[in-house]
């Protein structure tokens, strides 16, 4: 047998060798202990606490405009990349959109293995072919696709090593996934979307080992249980309140918390009387088990489309002199809140943007309805508007400032207009329409943007969690769908609408770096090290986007 | 740089021929693997599973002297009032199929009778210690194929002539390389990927790996298997009873 043999010539270069401290199973202990090895981003959001802020001090507020471009990762697929990257040891786990896992070595992006899955025609997801991401636990990778399905893969090599059909779940009726899915211990917990197709929602735990559902907890009560109640007639049986946002989880209660969607249809309430539950809610659960320890709901009987499916963000403050396992939430809804996350008591609401849909909260938190305000055959403007105050965009705290970093929808109405709603299986169940009054530009995804600053715009927001007043914000002329990342220097990472990757000093706002990535960045940015080297990685268009420190 | 480039390009275009024509070897790769997923739950794994027709022999009932353009069109468009559906699929995988049927075509068939596949479940996790280097269903090495799904990937006269004569045919996706650091590090494994710069493989200890080419002083492609024979290892009994192990080792269906 011939062994070709190429000799290469022996040019004296500086070597960047791709250092390889091992790849490891990522058992569960290594993903609650993150901050332990801030060269990897094991899950959604960084952390079980979903704070979206890395350890990482590299890049600092003085040296960040030395940031250069390092590699880039072209998706085949002109659907919005909304996944964010997790890293392992050296080599980055990414989605292109809507269901191919991609490994590539973290730090020359070059491809390792593909995974490419083709889901049934039947998938309907609302809002885009969409996916946001894999989980790992050991050796596998957990990826839910958008015909609701469950896949696990080696992460060596990206073979299948189970998919499954979850129960009940049917892409003809509207069930899709899109969620990155949270791993808590030895299950892999998802939700399901579908909140614009009368689906009835649910988060399900599977056994990572064999994909066997481990338990279930409905997002709308069923008959005999406590909540259903809060639904008329048998308007629970399609009433939405999906789940689309990778949830958090806190080790010391064994809580997993979620955020659930809007209930439907969702612009048409009157066949639906009550409260709703547990749609526009988050739920804790315990983790074992599915039971449901609290609840809080944040907008009872929504007519706006007001999805709770923020990622649920968790921090240790010091409230009024004692220190408090809070949950920090900027909602939808326009409004601000801080929650008790072990007795799910309401601390603190405060609006974050303008809100005329309420006057005020009472000492639980339940929002004052403002008469008139809701949507009506003839239309009835809202602020904030359809997209919200915020939607499922990630929001970031940072232990270092003690702010709270919201991507905000500033200034803005649309105008609802409430139309029938009758349920067809598979069809879409809204019961309205949602009208922008604002300018066509680049916030509707067209080039050109004349807008004016009264009109709306986006913006980061720095909030102080204790008082729920902002700090400073930082505008832009367009709305934004762009996550944010904090990190321990005291850098905060951005984007927006207008193809602008950005860096903030996160203590004032002032802008410090910029890049254009030449498309919407449509999620968070997500920061890891290789070899001593630190990489902030950010989505923008079709294509990811990672940079380091100029050598 | 530029000559390394070539040497390259020169090893990537191997070819296999036929009465006809020279198939690329990832055609055939592919067009093997399509075959044994679309159509030898008809046609069997050899392509002899209908009567009358033998498309591992290019035996066709309603197509001899058939060209290769018109058997990609039989695929996808199918034979009219027969059992030979239409296929959803494309000219360039139709096209690989007729590649891989053109291609067996030219090889010979097993003549060895049927083994029992426990007996040879228990040589594959035994005497023949095959998990050391392969896995199925999550158990065993990365380090060789995976051979979950091997009984509809290769047909029989190919698991023998693998197990007796490994070297004799190694998958374009499964050839190994070899890399030298400058500072003398040698690491061997699976080739995954490679360009101009860069060179990926998952190595010997299961790591995936990606080297800079400017950190290396020799790239070597190993075109032999680093599978030992089992020739005189095993007896004609062994072999059949391992071979019909694998063979039932098929593609899981969607639940």
């Amino acid at each position: 047998m011939t062994a070709y043999r190429l000799l290469l010539p022996a040019i004296p270069v500086i070597v960047i060798t791709a250092v390889v401290s091992g790849q490891t199973p990522v058992t569960f202990d290594r993903i609650l202990r993150a901050g332990q090895e801030p060269q990897n981003w094991l899950t959604y959001s960084g952390s079980v606490l979903s704070q979206r802020h890395t350890p990482l001090t590299q890049i600092t507020p003085d040296n960040v405009k030395n940031l250069e471009l390092q590699w880039v990762f072209q998706a085949r697929s002109l659907e919005k990349y909304e996944a964010t990257s997790i890293v392992a040891d050296g080599v980055l786990y990414t989605v292109q959109a809507p269901d191919d896992v991609v490994a590539l070595d973290a730090a020359t992006g070059r491809v390792f293995w593909t995974f490419n899955y083709t889901p049934s025609s039947q998938a309907r997801p609302c809002c885009g072919r969409v996916n946001r991401g894999v989980a790992i636990l050991g050796d596998t990778l957990f990826m839910a696709t958008i015909d609701a399905r469950l896949i696990a893969l080696d992460a060596k090599t990206g073979r299948p090593l189970w998919n499954i059909a979850v129960d009940g779940a049917k892409p003809e009726s509207g069930y899709a996934f899109t969620v990155a899915p949270l791993v808590v211990k030895d299950k892999v917990i998802i939700g399901t979307a579908g909140g614009e197709y009368g689906i009835r929602g649910f988060i399900a735990a599977f056994d990572a080992k064999t994909g066997k559902e481990a338990w279930r907890f409905y997002t709308i009560p069923g008959k005999g249980e406590p909540g259903n109640e809060t639904w008329a007639g048998d308007s629970w049986k399609t009433g939405g309140a999906s789940v689309w946002v990778t949830g958090s989880y806190d080790p010391d209660s064994n809580l997993t918390y979620w955020g659930i969607g809007n209930p439907g249809p969702d612009w048409n309430g009157d066949n639906r009387g009550g409260d709703n539950l547990y749609s526009n809610s988050v739920v804790a659960l315990d983790a074992d088990t599915g039971k449901l320890k609290w609840h809080f709901q944040f907008s009872p009987h929504d007519e706006f489309d007001f999805d709770s499916t923020q990622v649920p963000v968790l921090a240790d403050i010091n409230w009024k002199g004692r220190p408090t396992k809070v949950m920090l939430w900027a909602n939808r809804n326009g409004i601000f809140y801080v929650l008790d996350r072990t007795s799910g008591d309401f601390l603190l609401g405060k609006p974050f943007v303008e809100v005329n849909w309420t006057d005020k909260l009472d000492e639980k938190g339940r929002p004052n309805r403002v008469p008139g305000k809701v949507p009506t055959r003839e239309g009835s403007l809202i602020a904030p508007g359809n997209q919200g105050g915020t939607n499922w965009y990630s929001p970031s705290f940072s232990p270092q400032t003690g702010l709270f970093y919201i991507p905000s929808w500033v200034n803005y109405t649309s105008n609802y207009v409430k139309q029938d709603a009758e349920y067809v299986e598979g069809r879409t169940f809204g019961g309205g329409a949602p009208r922008g009054t604002i300018l066509p530009g680049v916030r509707s995804g067209q080039f050109l943007n004349y807008a004016k600053e009264d009109e709306g715009y986006g913006a980061v927001r720095a909030i102080d969690p204790k008082t729920g007043d902002m700090k400073w914000e930082f505008k832009m002329t367009d709305f934004t769908d762009a996550g944010i990342l904090t990190t321990a220097s005291n850098v905060l990472f951005s984007g927006g609408r207008e193809g602008y990757f950005y860096a903030l000093d996160a203590r004032t706002g002032s802008l410090l770096w910029k890049a254009t990535v030449g498309g919407r960045v449509v999620s968070g940015p997500m920061s890891y090290a290789v070899g001593g080297r630190q990489y902030v990685a950010v989505a923008a268009g079709s294509a990811l986007f990672v940079y380091a420190l100029r050598q | 740089m530029r000559v390394l480039i070539c040497i390259l390009a020169f090893l990537f275009v191997p070819g296999r021929l036929s009465a006809q024509h020279e198939y690329p070897a990832t055609d055939v790769e592919n067009g093997g693997r399509l075959f044994q997923g679309t159509c030898a739950a008809c046609h069997g794994p050899d392509g002899d599973g209908v009567a009358g027709v033998d498309l591992g022999r290019g035996q066709f009932r309603r197509a001899a002297n058939a060209t290769d353009e018109e058997l990609v069109r039989i695929i996808r468009t199918g034979i009219p009032n027969t059992g030979m559906p239409p296929n959803n699929i494309s000219e360039i995988n139709a096209g690989n199929i007729v590649a891989y049927l053109r291609t067996i075509a030219t090889e010979t068939r097993s003549a060895s009778a049927p083994g029992d596949a426990g007996r040879g479940k228990a040589i594959y996790e035994g005497k023949g210690a095959c998990a050391s280097c392969h896995r199925i269903k999550g158990a065993g090495s990365r380090i060789g194929p995976d051979l979950t799904e091997i009984g509809g990937q290769r047909r029989v006269a190919e698991l023998e002539k693998s197990i007796l004569d490994p070297a004799a045919q190694v998958l374009p996706s499964q050839r190994s390389v070899r890399v030298v650091t400058r500072d003398g590090v040698t690491t061997t494994g699976r080739l995954l990927n490679h360009d101009a710069f860069t060179v990926q493989m998952l190595d010997s200890k299961e790591q995936l790996r990606s080297f800079q080419k400017s950190s290396l002083r020799e790239v070597t492609f190993i075109d032999n298997s680093p599978m030992p024979s089992y020739r005189d290892k095993l007896s004609a009994e062994e072999l059949s009873d391992l071979v019909s192990y694998l063979v039932s080792l098929k593609v899981q269906v969607k639940p």
